[in-house]
């Protein structure tokens, strides 16, 4: 069990996620203004996903935001003026205008990886991070978001996968904010819980409250505990809700009233006053100190932002590629010998545990795994790797089955017509030209004539 | 100097730079135990053990997506894809996540895709194809093809220590048909320049990989006629060599192209629109390509011979450039 939470970071969690939310609100009045170049993705009401899931994680470990977790970025150390000026195209951005929105990153002091647009991707590469992290001997954790619609992608299956093979130290959070744009998760995922989806892989995975800030908090460090004591890749479903559209221009009519209503009595942040005043954490005087410093920090960061130039257009042609502008240098935690050879060097041969059929492991089974293959990359991490779970029974024999004898076998008629090669045919002039000539070649007796082909 | 194939040269290169430097990886199907499906990675896996060498499911989004992760951390993942064919299953890492991740947000991507491509093997639609061009239209890729022995370890070394994702192309058909001489020592091969294989003054051929040695071939034809071609080897396609292509045109006044790929969205486009940008006065004549079938490659022996590009038709194509 991790330590309960100071007093200190329990207001910590209020400030970041009221910080989210009014930084937010913000910008929804500076995209009325026109002052955001592009889309707008509001996160509200799943506030409590971003910054409860982000404070888990050390200085040390990585994170990759998607579209709705500035929360996250806030907690990682990112200011407030560097999602403004994301978002505004201006050349004081993190991308210098580049890209928009969260689309950003820093991969020396923040270590945050930005996402693309594609949903999935960032799967894989989170599961990359933390494998070099644990070849490096960093002892890292790395965690990022998927959407329950982004959960379908094939990149997910794949990233998740690869990182359970690996047992990398990997933490996926799934969003389930219940939409998927329009289409509900109903329509994406035969589920009831999405956390199911992480029994396909082998892993942990649970379901928690994402409104509940506290249980998001707590989900997440149990799981980057567990990633951290190497104990392989932990999958969490956290159960929300989109409360807007999927960008500003989506007035989301699709979304029934009722379930609006129904997730608005349960506003993460309201939920959260609500505890820290019943279990007289706070009082009013030091929320409202709170919320005035929010108010004060933002007013001086969105000026920051509004007053920052546009970059120069000439920007636009530079650093597509990186030619000695930046220098790359990995952190070893380890000693380097212990991945050189001739320490490195091992007999390259498969440990086989059971011969994969349905029956139960035989004699010559548990006999055949081979002797000084046991070599796995994962004690660099600072844990043990613990032995795979037990694979389930399966109680069915499988019967072979035969294709009936009769019923879809090449009908005569069909056997009989002539092949003729793709793109060839009745209208091709050429084919109508050799048939005939092959035709009269042959004397003319008229073989396939009047056929079509 | 020892003799060696392509094949063992890459191989080398790849044993090399392991040895050198803790921070390159390599991952891939079946690279390991296997020790790849064409033995490129043979004996990698024994010496450098199952953190630097690693087998991977059958998930090439996964294998290039966890190749970007880890070169974040500073190190230099070499993935290889089993055939170049199946880099198709992760086009959107490769274009979208590696490509864009310098000009977007500063983050070099030093990571190398490397795999058996090309035709001549009788492989079929889907383990002979040359898919360079969809990466040579997008920024932020290197693409290398080389055609020697020497080059491939050269280049592949000079990959591996870029900041940036190359796409590494080894022509199977070349893979063990050519031997060379190589220097035992550490050497490298610089990105983006091309070499001169044969000198010549009355036409410039310019091609890549396989058709090199075609384009040699016919050349010596040619000159038994008396017409005297060089022959560029682009090397690299991306960022393509313009210098040494204007100045070997405004040389010759002539210009044969030949590659392998399909036509259409060839590089020969691109070199003809590069010719005509900076050397169109120098032209005597039209620009003429050669260059493999709008078609899918097929699989028949007969089938592939029509669709490939082979010397009768460079010669052809040298002779139809000789009348003007």
């Amino acid at each position: 069990m991790s330590r309960p939470l100071s007093h200190e970071q329990q207001l910590e969690l209020y400030y970041y996620m009221q910080l989210n939310r009014q930084l937010e609100d913000r910008m929804v009045r500076l995209f009325r203004q026109n002052k955001i170049v592009g889309g707008l993705y509001s996160s509200l009401g799943q506030e409590a996903v971003s910054v409860g899931t982000a404070y888990a994680l050390e200085k040390r470990d990585w994170l990759a935001p998607m579209i709705r977790n500035i929360g996250a970025l806030l907690v990682k150390g990112f200011k407030p003026r560097d999602i403004f000026t994301q978002h505004m195209a201006k050349y004081t951005s993190p991308t210098f205008g580049k890209d928009g929105t969260s689309h950003f990153g820093d991969l020396k002091v923040r270590r945050t990886v930005s996402p693309i647009s594609m949903l999935g991707d960032l799967i894989p590469v989170m599961t990359g991070v933390a494998m070099a992290g644990r070849y490096l001997g960093q002892n890292i954790v790395t965690l990022t978001w998927i959407g329950d619609g982004g959960s379908s992608t094939g990149a997910f299956h794949e990233g998740l996968n690869f990182a359970a093979t690996q047992r990398a130290p990997f933490v996926l959070i799934l969003e389930n904010n219940q939409w998927a744009y329009s289409t509900p998760v109903s329509q994406q995922v035969p589920l009831k819980n999405l956390a199911d989806r992480a029994r396909a892989y082998g892993i942990a995975s649970k379901s928690v409250d994402g409104n509940d800030v506290l249980a998001v908090y707590g989900a997440t460090k149990e799981a980057v505990d567990d990633c951290r004591a190497g104990n392989g890749p932990v999958l969490i479903e956290v159960k929300t809700h989109r409360m807007k559209g999927h960008a500003q221009h989506d007035r989301a009519e699709y979304v029934p009233k009722a379930m609006f209503d129904h997730w608005k009595v349960r506003d993460p942040i309201a939920l959260y006053e609500k505890y820290l005043t019943e279990h007289k954490i706070w009082d009013a005087r030091e929320k409202s100190e709170i919320d005035a410093r929010i108010d004060r920090e933002l007013d001086e960061e969105q000026k920051f932002a509004e007053e920052s130039p546009l970059p120069p257009p000439e920007l636009a042609e530079g650093g597509v590629y990186c030619d000695g502008c930046h220098t790359i240098d990995a952190d070893w935690r380890r000693p380097k010998e212990e991945v050189m050879p001739p320490k490195s060097s091992i007999e390259a041969v498969w440990a086989v545990k059971g011969f994969g059929g349905l029956e139960s492991e035989s004699k010559e089974e548990q006999e055949a795994e081979i002797p000084g293959s046991k070599v796995v990359a994962a004690g660099a991490n600072g844990g043990k790797r613990p032995a795979s779970p037990p694979a389930p029974k399966v109680q069915e024999k499988a019967v072979a089955t035969m294709p009936p004898a009769t019923g879809n076998g090449p009908d005569a008629n069909e056997a009989a017509a002539p092949r003729v090669p793709f793109g060839r045919g009745p209208k091709d002039q050429s084919f109508v030209r050799e048939t005939r000539e092959a035709r009269e070649t042959r004397g003319g007796r008229g073989r396939g004539k009047g056929r079509r082909h | 100097m020892a003799t060696v194939t392509m094949l063992e040269a890459i191989r080398q290169a790849l044993f090399e730079e392991m040895e050198t430097d803790p921070s390159v990886v390599a991952l891939g199907e079946d690279i390991g135990v296997y020790g790849g499906a064409f033995k490129v990675t043979e004996g990698l896996l024994a010496k450098f053990g199952r953190e630097r060498v690693i087998d991977t499911p059958i998930s090439e989004t996964a294998i290039v997506g966890a190749a970007c992760g880890m070169s974040y951390l500073g190190l230099r993942p070499v993935a290889e894809m089993q055939f170049i064919d199946f880099i198709a299953c992760c086009f959107n890492q490769v274009t979208n996540f590696l490509a864009k991740s310098h000009y977007r947000w500063g983050a070099p991507v030093p990571v190398v895709l490397r795999g058996p491509s090309g035709g001549g093997v009788h492989g079929g639609p889907f383990h002979s194809a040359n898919p360079e061009m969809y990466f040579v239209h997008t920024p932020g890729l290197k693409v290398v093809y080389p055609s020697t022995a020497y080059d491939a370890k050269g280049l592949l070394k000079s990959a591996i220590r870029d900041n940036n994702p190359v796409l590494f192309f080894e022509h199977k058909f070349l893979y063990r048909r050519i031997k060379e001489d190589i220097p035992a020592d550490d050497y490298s091969v610089p990105l983006g320049k091309a070499a001169i294989r044969r000198e010549g003054r009355d036409l410039t051929i310019i091609s890549y990989a396989a058709m090199v040695h075609t384009s040699l071939e016919a050349a010596e034809k040619l000159a038994k006629e008396g017409i005297d071609a060089e022959v560029i080897d682009l090397r690299t396609l991306l960022p393509l060599d313009r210098e040494a292509i204007l100045k070997s045109v405004k040389k010759t006044n002539k210009l044969l192209i030949v590659h392998e790929d399909t036509r259409t969205g060839g590089i020969a486009g691109e070199i003809a629109a590069i010719v005509c940008e900076g050397a169109f006065e120098d032209l005597d004549g039209p620009i003429l390509r050669v260059t493999a079938l709008d078609t899918p490659v097929p699989y028949a022996p007969p089938l592939e011979e029509r669709f490939l590009p082979n010397t009768e038709k460079v010669v052809a194509a040298a002779h139809e450039l000789a009348k003007y």
